[in-house]
């Protein structure tokens, strides 16, 4: 008792750690579902990109004379890997898994001032960097081939695969955003290109070309779920990003079908899932009230539709993301909770003229 | 009950009740203390003056220190015997510095001061109700300590229509409340319907967390037949902020810097409505209070009736002592209370509970950056942004943290209590509070020294032309003169 004691005397038992364990094991599903569907490559995708940004994190931690093992320990690091690894493509090399989460952990975190001071996604905003600076191993998808398959590589293949200097050309399919978007250019429209290539069975359970972790929509929304249930996040923000998406594609498909994906290939394609429960729900760089976090979703929704649909790119989930990181301060600046005596514009409410003066 | 006056409260934490620890266990008297520490200012407003002298013999009840100015409440004998010092002792404050205190020795006898016990307390005029209530030097005893007269008062003449009673209760561990309720609702009941004649309120309200059916059943069977309602709450952390109460009552709000009374209202606690009984119908001033003995670290936790000014440490020996060295000591609830440096302090008269914790209990690890998780906005029962603020006053920019609502802060430690990043939120607005009033002083200590500089100045200038002018008026009184002795030896 030689410092003096403050109150509360009392502490709910939460950490950031337990946070950050929770957002991952709500993770693990849709991870080891992508592990079983993609094999031992991805799992040493995933590898890579952990053991970077944890190699990141603490030497960057070194070089500032803060103590490295508390910010290991926080889990911040592994999830913002986690993340990032499940948004790759899994049978991509060693070094795109390395380079992104350096950049992630180094870059995008650390040089703004560590956990809870990077203005964007971590996740995401590597994501947008590979993207941009190699392109053809970012958009490089495979078929699925489940480890326990014939097809599968083994282990010494896979080996190859990630760490070699991948011989793995026969094994490459289009996502489907990205056959929508190229058979477009070709002036294919949705109505030849779609039938036989789209299955929505297959979307649910992710038995299709996407990245690891992007494409079981199901145990993604499993996990997601579990996170509103455990209180982790709330509903307004993957909702709203949701909604995003899904409204203006159901408005565009009913429109003109042939031009317009419907709602359901939109969020069943590509990160939206993910991105709703996972991404956009990032405390960090989402805005901090209830009705801010649901601007913010549905700015990611209504970007990502956009994006997909007129942009350069088949996918547009981690530019949607990014852009919005960069209103929140904006949303925080105007969306605040109404404080209690006062109206919405902090003037103090009317007293109530008391009888005996009235 | 009209279901339709009542509002879904904002914010608010569920922290672990720990009620259970002493719930069950009747109130007791603690047995006589020999020696008696009682602060002459344990209130909100000027300290009170001792009437007595030390070597006086005293009996239990009697005026030992008087009230000064508007807003004070004078200090009664808990006890009879006699006075054996008048001086300084340890505070019930987290410094623990001495402030003004007076011993006292008991006989042993606990002898009463005659009162006067009127016929029919109401029949007594509204006026002399109030007057009686500060005479028995009754405060808030919810924990604020502000002088109850000075309340009734201030209500009756703004013409407050709505009396709401406190039995909230939602500070984890403290039991006093509930039990009192439990024990003494027709106490309670009757000390409810003084207030409320003394007030002229039109109706009677009292909120009680649905934790607490026992009480709630005690409190209704008491109030049958008058016009009192009692209404079930729901239990969560700070129903008991009087604000939050009347909102969840009657659903209106009291404007921001703003007081109770001009939505109407006034809100005492239970315990103050049992005082108010005591005093005015039994001729009983304030002499004792119930207070909770709790914590992981107390062998047997109790609800005991404790003269004021009796050392906590008397109170833990009543309960068993310790079963383990305590981690922390802490005077009131775990949420706002704060830590008592030492057992020989004494309980006061906003004294809920003393509680004695384990470090499994306080649980406050070393800090972590803040993730921005929001989770203290949605734990805040104003609608503050805890996080904001935190970040603005860590930059030593008060004036952001005022703009952002710290003046509205309550101090109820909800952000601090759900934080996972461990960040002691209200700590640091408590600090802006203190570093803002201190500014205030500041300025209003150069305000009022530019004015007697000021002041002096215009009357420095003053004095000289006033002095100027009197000889100006001398020398032309003498031109005068001698222009007239010049004429005049001219026509001589």
């Amino acid at each position: 008792m030689s410092q003096l004691a403050h109150s509360p005397h009392a502490h709910a038992p939460v950490s950031v750690g337990k946070v950050m364990a929770t957002v991952m094991l709500a993770l693990v599903p849709a991870t080891v579902f992508g592990f079983w569907l993609y094999g031992w490559p991805a799992i040493f995708l995933w590898t890579v990109c952990v053991a970077a940004a944890l190699l990141g994190e603490a030497a960057t931690m070194q070089l500032q004379g803060r103590p490295a093992r508390p910010a290991l320990l926080d889990g911040s690091a592994l999830l913002t890997a986690w993340l990032l690894a499940l948004s790759l493509p899994p049978w991509a090399p060693w070094w795109i898994g390395a380079i992104g989460s350096l950049f992630a952990v180094v870059v995008t975190k650390q040089v703004f001032g560590g956990l809870g001071q990077n203005v964007f996604n971590p996740a995401m905003a590597a994501r947008v960097m590979l993207l941009i600076s190699f392109p053809v191993e970012m958009t490089l998808w495979t078929a699925p081939a489940p480890i326990t398959g014939l097809h599968a590589p083994g282990f010494a293949e896979a080996w190859r695969i990630t760490f070699g200097g991948g011989a793995w050309d026969a094994m490459t399919s289009a996502s489907l955003l990205g056959h929508v978007k190229t058979e477009f250019t070709r002036g294919v429209d949705l109505l030849s290109s779609l039938p036989g290539y789209y299955v929505p069975h297959d979307s649910v359970w992710g038995q299709r070309a996407g990245s690891l972790g992007e494409t079981s929509a199901l145990l993604l929304l499993f996990g997601g779920l579990y996170l509103i249930a455990r209180r982790i996040v709330t509903w307004h923000a993957p909702v709203a990003m949701l909604l995003g998406v899904a409204v203006p594609a159901l408005i565009a498909n009913t429109l003109a079908p042939a031009h317009y994906l419907g709602p359901l290939p939109h969020l069943l394609s590509g990160g939206i899932v993910l991105g709703a429960f996972f991404i956009a729900t990032d405390p960090v760089t989402s805005p901090n009230t209830a009705t801010g976090q649901f601007i913010f979703g549905l700015g990611c929704g209504l970007l990502t539709w956009i994006i997909r649909t007129w942009g350069g790119y088949p996918e547009g989930v981690a530019f949607a993301v990014m852009l919005m990181n960069a209103t929140t301060p904006m949303i925080d600046l105007y969306v605040k909770p109404r404080i209690y005596g006062r109206n919405r514009k902090g003037q103090s409410l009317p007293a109530a003229p008391s009888k005996k003066e009235a | 009950m009209n279901l339709l006056n009542r509002f879904q409260p904002r914010g608010g934490v569920h922290p672990a009740g720990r009620k259970d620890l002493s719930a069950d266990r009747p109130i007791r008297a603690l047995p006589l203390p020999e020696r008696l520490f009682v602060p002459l200012q344990q209130h909100v407003g000027a300290a009170a003056t001792p009437v007595v002298a030390v070597g006086d013999q005293v009996l239990k009840g009697q005026l030992i220190a008087a009230g000064q100015g508007t807003i004070s409440a004078p200090v009664h004998a808990p006890t009879s015997g006699r006075v054996v010092a008048l001086g300084d002792y340890a505070a019930p404050h987290p410094s623990g510095l001495p402030v003004p205190t007076l011993t006292l020795e008991s006989d042993g006898e606990d002898r009463w001061s005659d009162a006067a016990i009127p016929a029919d307390p109401f029949a007594l005029a509204p006026d002399e109700i109030a007057r009686r209530v500060g005479a028995a030097g009754i405060v808030g005893l919810g924990g604020a300590a502000f002088p109850s007269a000075v309340k009734l008062n201030i209500s009756r003449k703004s013409g407050v229509d709505t009396l709401i009673i406190n039995g909230g209760e939602c500070e984890p561990y403290l039991t006093c409340d509930d039990r009192l309720m439990r024990e003494q609702a027709e106490g309670i009941v009757a000390g409810i319907r003084l207030i409320h004649h003394a007030v002229g309120t039109q109706r009677a309200l009292v909120g009680i967390e649905d934790n607490k059916p026992e009480a709630i059943a005690a409190m209704r069977a008491a109030a049958l037949g008058t016009d009192i309602q009692v209404v079930a709450v729901p239990a969560m952390y700070p129903m008991g902020w009087d604000k939050q109460l009347t909102r969840a009552l009657i659903g209106k709000e009291v404007p921001a810097g703003g007081r109770s009374a001009d939505i109407g209202v006034l809100v005492h606690n239970v315990a103050t409505a049992y005082a108010v009984h005591q005093a005015v119908a039994l001729g009983r001033p304030l002499v004792s209070r119930i207070v909770t003995v709790s914590g992981g670290a107390v062998k047997t936790p109790c609800n005991l009736e404790v003269p004021i000014g009796t050392p906590a440490q008397d109170l833990f020996d009543y309960c068993g002592g310790f079963t383990a060295p305590p981690a922390r000591l802490v005077m009131g609830g775990p949420m706002m209370g704060h830590e008592l440096p030492a057992t020989h302090i004494p309980v006061v008269k906003g004294t809920s509970g003393v509680l004695a914790l384990t470090h499994a209990e306080i649980g406050r690890p070393e800090p972590a950056p803040c993730i921005r998780c929001s989770t203290c906005v949605r734990a805040c029962p104003v609608g503050l942004l805890p996080l904001e603020m935190a970040t603005r006053i860590r930059a030593a920019d008060l004036d952001a943290a005022i703009g952002l609502g710290l003046k509205d802060c309550i101090a109820c430690g909800s952000c601090s209590y759900v934080c996972p990043a461990h960040i002691p939120l209200v700590h640091y607005f408590n600090y802006a509070k203190g570093e803002l009033s201190a500014r205030e002083r500041a300025k209003l200590k150069q305000e009022a020294t530019k004015k007697l500089a000021d002041d002096r100045s215009a009357r420095m200038e003053r004095i000289a032309r006033e002095r100027e002018e009197a000889a100006a008026r001398r020398r032309a009184a003498k031109e005068a003169a001698e222009a007239a002795k010049k004429a005049a030896e001219v026509t001589a």
